[in-house]
């Protein structure tokens, strides 16, 4: 389903509101690029890339506060109604989720450093970059849709946060493992498990951006009829 | 042949008049400085008007840049009308790589079938900078539609779904169009080599080292204390040759996998028909099911499920689904390929097995590479860790997913989903 853009004929009006989305897409673009980046100076143990992805924050912040300032006038200066309406709030919900994914990106980041030292089995890094993947995979199939306004393609993009959650869950009994196996392993694996625990929530952010592109574009709300958990609250490992 | 001379004559007289007119500042500066001469008090008139004419004649007769002149002339004759089949629609869709036209409002006019292929349906009205959000593609459609520069190149990688490494270029579409092209030029293979031998050093390396420690072990031993025991010396050996196949068969998994990775999808538009691969698959398969006392019931067809994607590709991933499934599902007795409902636009096929299951805290991770769930049984079923993964990877590539559901004691289902057209 693709919904053309209204005519306004007022061009100032359209204008901005074109330039709102593309801020927005920018933003999008910004906050992919620092997850990613993160996830891969975890990875592979690169400092100088995880004092980028910090500096690249101030993007974010920056961003989202032209888009506040921007709406806030747009709202008091044209009266918008229906879809430019909703069109603006969105902008505001959608670039305060953004913000906060590339802050949870710089937290991942941050703990690069605490993470490098120690830490024989590779296989932690593998669970993290495969959570990664699948938060990533969902933030751009919905800025995707964001961009093509097909609202039918979010369902697929919802059922992808089960499989994030129960990533979750798998990396964080894995963790769990190692830091009984060897004590040495403690600090490590609980900043990774703060790292997992990040990510995770970035897809949840995914997960709210499609909601509100989902209200952008159809005006009702995506049916709220998902049980939505994580099981780690409920992983024990006792000794063995 | 009088029509003839006339058309010459009318030819030559073209061809003097252009010449003059091409000559006709030099001329006039001549004709100027003659008069001029003849102002202050040089020579009679007669000569005078002789010498312009002298002047004129030789410039009118005299070919001024002969070969490039004749050769303009030739192409500009030979500049017939553009066949009308050849659009600009037909041009774009000849190009092999991913390649978009839009206008200066950053809206798509044409995307060709490579960019479809490349990055999902792009249909026209779209805005680009909402689609390429990367920064750095953000920056060269900015600097495009702002008109700071006429053609632009960056280096571009795109990790989701499968890493692809592209150098991009934008272009204004002849001038003032008011439109551009941006073209997409996929660099991934010459990143890829030395991404891959990095991978393979991290991966293989770990795990050829247990069957090569286990040999090096048996080696000694047979060289030291078994060294006239002829029935462990049998025994070993054997147990050599198991662990030495087994890394053969690693490294065509890795290989395999590589491969995968390296190529990019094949050309697009190729239809495969997925009740012929599963047919192929089954057929294939039947000897070893039998061996391991399953029977595989093929529920897909008859008729037929055309999916764009590539027949090898796709045959490899059910030939591994159906082959896990009778190696790790043997208990169960029978192995179903089948058919299942999907969301709207897409094909599903699902391969059930009635064996142990997969414990629920494993599925997420049964497509990391060398990720086993029993270690042990994987080793005994000669499994490498790579086959999922390898699974994986195909269906992503064709914008499909890999769904998997257990439950212990009652099996595993694992649903192929394509997108279908």
């Amino acid at each position: 389903m693709t919904v053309m853009p209204s005519h306004h004929i007022v061009s100032a009006y359209d204008d901005e509101l074109k330039h709102l989305t593309r801020k927005i897409a920018a933003m999008g673009g910004h906050a992919e690029r620092m997850v990613d980046q993160a996830v891969s100076a975890l990875v592979h143990a690169d400092p100088a890339l995880a004092r980028k992805v910090i500096a690249d924050d101030l993007f974010l912040d920056e961003a989202q506060r032209d888009i506040d300032d921007r709406t806030i006038l747009m709202i008091a200066r044209r009266q918008p109604l229906a879809v430019d309406l909703r069109e603006i709030i969105g902008a505001i919900r959608i670039a305060a989720d953004l913000e906060r994914v590339g802050d949870l990106g710089k937290n991942v980041a941050k703990r690069t450093i605490a993470v490098a030292d120690g830490l024989d089995p590779t296989s932690p890094f593998r669970g993290l970059q495969a959570l990664a993947d699948l938060a990533l995979t969902q933030l751009k199939d919905v800025l995707d849709v964001y961009a093509t306004r097909a609202v039918d393609r979010l369902g697929a993009t919802r059922d992808r946060d089960d499989q994030i959650d129960a990533m979750y869950t798998s990396l964080f009994r894995e963790l769990l493992t190692y830091m009984m196996e060897d004590p040495r392993n403690i600090t490590p694996c609980t900043h990774l498990l703060f790292c997992a625990k990040n990510i995770e929530r970035i897809g949840d952010h995914a997960t709210n951006i499609a909601e509100t592109i989902y209200y952008i574009v159809t005006g009702e709300q995506l049916p709220a009829n998902r049980p939505k958990e994580d099981k780690s609250h409920r992983v024990r490992i006792g000794p063995s | 042949m009088a029509e003839n001379q006339a058309k010459d004559g009318r030819r030559l007289a073209r061809l003097a008049w252009g010449r003059l007119g091409q000559a006709r500042w030099l001329l006039a500066a001549g004709v100027a400085a003659i008069l001029l001469l003849h102002a202050a008090g040089g020579g009679s008139l007669p000569l005078v008007l002789a010498a312009i004419a002298a002047l004129v004649a030789v410039a009118a007769l005299v070919p001024r840049r002969l070969a490039s002149g004749r050769i303009a002339a030739e192409t500009a004759g030979a500049r017939a009308p553009l066949p009308e089949n050849l659009s600009a629609a037909n041009l774009a869709a000849a190009v092999a790589d991913p390649l978009i036209v839009f206008d200066e409002r950053g809206a798509v006019v044409l995307a060709n079938s490579a960019a479809a292929t490349a990055f999902g349906n792009i249909e026209p009205g779209i805005l680009l900078p909402l689609k390429f959000r990367a920064p750095e593609l953000q920056q060269l459609l900015e600097r495009m539609l702002s008109g700071e520069a006429p053609s632009m190149t960056v280096d571009h990688v795109e990790r989701i779904p499968i890493e692809r490494v592209y150098r991009v270029t934008a272009t204004a579409v002849g001038n003032g169009s008011g439109l551009f092209v941006v073209v997409f030029k996929d660099q991934s293979e010459a990143r890829r080599i030395d991404r891959m031998r990095a991978d393979f050093i991290a991966n293989a390396s770990h795990e050829l080292r247990t069957p090569l420690a286990s040999i090096a072990g048996f080696v000694e031993t047979l060289r030291g204390p078994a060294r006239n025991d002829a029935a462990a010396r049998e025994q070993f050996l054997q147990i050599m040759q198991n662990q030495t196949a087994r890394m053969a068969r690693l490294i065509d998994d890795l290989l395999s996998l590589s491969r995968l990775e390296m190529k990019a999808l094949s050309a697009a538009g190729a239809r495969v028909d997925l009740v012929g691969v599963v047919e192929n698959v089954v057929d294939t398969l039947r000897p070893l099911a039998a061996d391991s006392g399953v029977v595989i019931e093929n529920k897909v067809g008859p008729g037929r499920i055309e999916v764009a994607g590539d027949r090898d590709e796709l045959f490899q991933v059910f030939e591994n689904l159906v082959e896990n499934a009778c190696k790790y599902g043997q208990q169960g007795g029978r192995v179903v390929v089948s058919v299942v409902p999907t969301a709207a636009g897409e094909v599903a096929i699902e391969v059930r097995d009635f064996g142990p299951g997969i414990p629920e805290e494993h599925i997420p991770r049964v497509t990391e590479r060398f990720y086993r769930v029993d270690v042990d049984s994987s080793r005994a079923q000669k499994g490498t860790g790579l086959g999922l993964s390898i699974v994986k990877h195909i269906v992503t590539r064709h914008r499909g997913r890999l769904a998997i559901s257990s439950r212990l004691g009652e099996g595993s289902a694992f649903t192929v989903h394509l997108p279908a057209e």
